[in-house]
């Protein structure tokens, strides 16, 4: 069986500024992926990569196809959803806006099931159902941004640094929501965290990135108890 | 009394043909930040493809529809074959598009339909006025239809699936293709909406100005003016507003500045906005928290 994703040799860039030079890596099928590494090691370029917001070269499968060079859009319709880095909600429409626009490509029966789903993980946003979005607190908008991002039904779900900016308090309530999300839906998570320790608590996979090359991978588990590693990449 | 009353019944109805061309213009501000000087243009050929139409011996009501529908392919075409190339372009780029666009559609028009003025029936046929002396036939058909187009943007936008998404891909176009929406149709549709819109107001106002490639000239200016004073990226300001710059206009050439310089109202208005106000009485405000 293949991969839910796979990378294999994968460049991408802005412009001239070449900023991944060959990842290789992988997601398994409801499994949990983290990329870790310092500011400009290039995670979050990968998963604009990934979700064809940059120009890429190497291949990207998804499922065992080929997505490299496929539309943002045309990635999302497949199944894959990226909480991008600020979050991508939409500010100046309402919580039950974004919620909508999160099923946007969905046709079957079952949206409003899925809403009353989320409001039982997120009770906050049903709260502020009809409240412009702009007007939600940090916590409360990266919960935004998960459930619009699972009201796609995803496969894949790519996050970008879900816990930045947030109070601590915060950042635990939103990993309890992720360990959720991988124990009752079954979806991939590609997760690039800043915060190590409670990235690589969740993952079962890891790769640490420097400057646009993988240095170190391996499970999860044998990334955290490895001193050396901790010590010279994770700073803690 | 009721010359004052008339003047202002008479304002309500070409302020409804200014509100409808200014939410024209910010129906492609909203996607574009800029404002599409050839809107009134666009309007106009409209208008001669509807005198064609019922030159053929339509009824005018089949003319009037597909009057439209061919308006909003206009709309669409122009979008796909003219903008989408210069979409990553500068501004500069983008406002020479704009006027090129004027001045070919206005030619065209010209070349193809001639440079006499015609005139243009209305579909609410009836010698003298109507409500009391007030109003004329026309003005009250014309009112209502306007108001109705409004009405049935205002729905699209608020309670359809295909209105939310292009509301999504104007505010925030990388989050909607994050969601799945096709942002660059979503942009030729807004085009399509705009001009289709634009054909409705040309119809509506070809009957009292008379129909001639620069009709929409003045009128564009008025709703322009319009479109700023409610706010240009508020479609619901800018829609009071062209009523208000209508109300505004026809009060100044009765009691104030005489008809002649009537369209001075509309140029001092757009500088008065623009120095006191500039984001419009009803401009966006977002409300964000950090």
């Amino acid at each position: 069986m293949p991969a839910l994703l796979e990378a294999k040799g994968l460049h991408a860039g802005y412009g001239p500024t070449h900023v991944l030079h060959g990842l290789d890596f992988a997601v398994e099928e409801g499994g949990v992926t983290a990329l870790l590494g310092a500011n400009g090691a290039g995670k979050t370029t990968t998963l604009r990569a990934v979700s064809g917001m940059v120009r890429t070269a190497g291949e990207i499968l998804f499922r065992g196809e080929r997505i490299d060079g496929k539309a943002t859009e045309d990635v999302a319709r497949r199944g894959i959803a990226h909480v991008p880095d600020g979050r991508g909600t939409f500010l100046e429409l309402t919580v039950e806006e974004n919620f909508r626009l999160g099923a946007y490509i969905r046709r079957d029966r079952e949206i409003e099931a899925d809403f009353q789903r989320l409001w039982e993980w997120f009770p906050r946003l049903r709260q502020r159902w009809r409240q412009q979005a702009g007007t939600l607190s940090g916590g409360e908008q990266q919960m935004l941004a998960i459930a619009r991002a699972l009201l796609l039904r995803p496969r894949l779900l790519l996050m970008d640094e879900p816990s930045f900016g947030l109070a601590p308090l915060i950042v635990e309530e939103i990993f309890g929501i992720m360990r959720r999300i991988r124990t009752e839906s079954g979806v991939g998570i590609l997760l690039v965290e800043q915060n190590a320790n409670l990235a690589l608590e969740l993952a079962d996979q890891a790769y640490l990135l420097e400057t646009g090359r993988i240095v170190v991978s391996g499970p999860a588990e044998q990334i955290r108890r490895d001193e050396a590693i901790r010590r010279s990449y994770l700073g803690y | 009394m009721d010359g004052l009353a008339h003047q202002i019944i008479a304002g309500i109805a070409t302020g409804g043909i200014y509100a409808s061309v200014a939410l024209a213009l910010v129906m492609i501000y909203q996607a574009t930040h800029h404002v599409n000087f050839a809107q009134g243009e666009m309007a106009t050929l409209s208008t001669y493809i509807a005198l064609s139409f019922i030159g053929a011996g339509f009824p005018y009501w089949i003319a009037f529809f597909a009057t439209i529908i061919v308006s909003f392919a206009i709309g669409v075409a122009v979008e796909r074959l003219l903008m989408r190339p210069v979409q990553h372009a500068p501004v500069l780029t983008h406002v020479g598009v704009f006027i090129g666009l004027l001045l070919i559609i206005g030619n065209l028009t010209g070349w193809i339909f001639g440079y006499t003025t015609k005139p243009f029936p209305s579909p609410f046929e009836s010698e003298g006025l109507l409500l009391g002396g007030l109003v004329s036939a026309h003005e009250l058909g014309s009112t209502a239809v306007t108001l109705a187009v409004l009405a049935l943007v205002y729905l699209f936008f608020r309670h359809t699936r295909l209105g939310l998404a292009m509301r999504a891909a104007a505010y925030n176009p990388a989050s909607a293709r994050l969601v799945g929406i096709r942002v660059g149709w979503m942009l030729a549709l807004g085009w399509g909406l705009a001009a289709a819109i634009g054909a409705v107001a040309g119809m509506m106002v070809a009957p009292v100005v008379f129909l001639e490639p620069t009709m929409m000239l003045g009128i564009l200016l008025y709703a322009f003016a319009g479109a700023l004073l409610g706010g240009i990226d508020n479609p619901m300001g800018a829609v009071l507003g062209g009523f208000t710059v209508g109300v505004l206009e026809n009060l100044a050439g009765a009691y104030v500045v005489g008809t002649e310089l009537k369209l001075t109202v509309a140029l001092i208005i757009i500088i008065g906005v623009l120095v006191v106000r500039p984001s419009g009485l009803f401009g966006r405000v977002v409300l964000s928290r950090v």
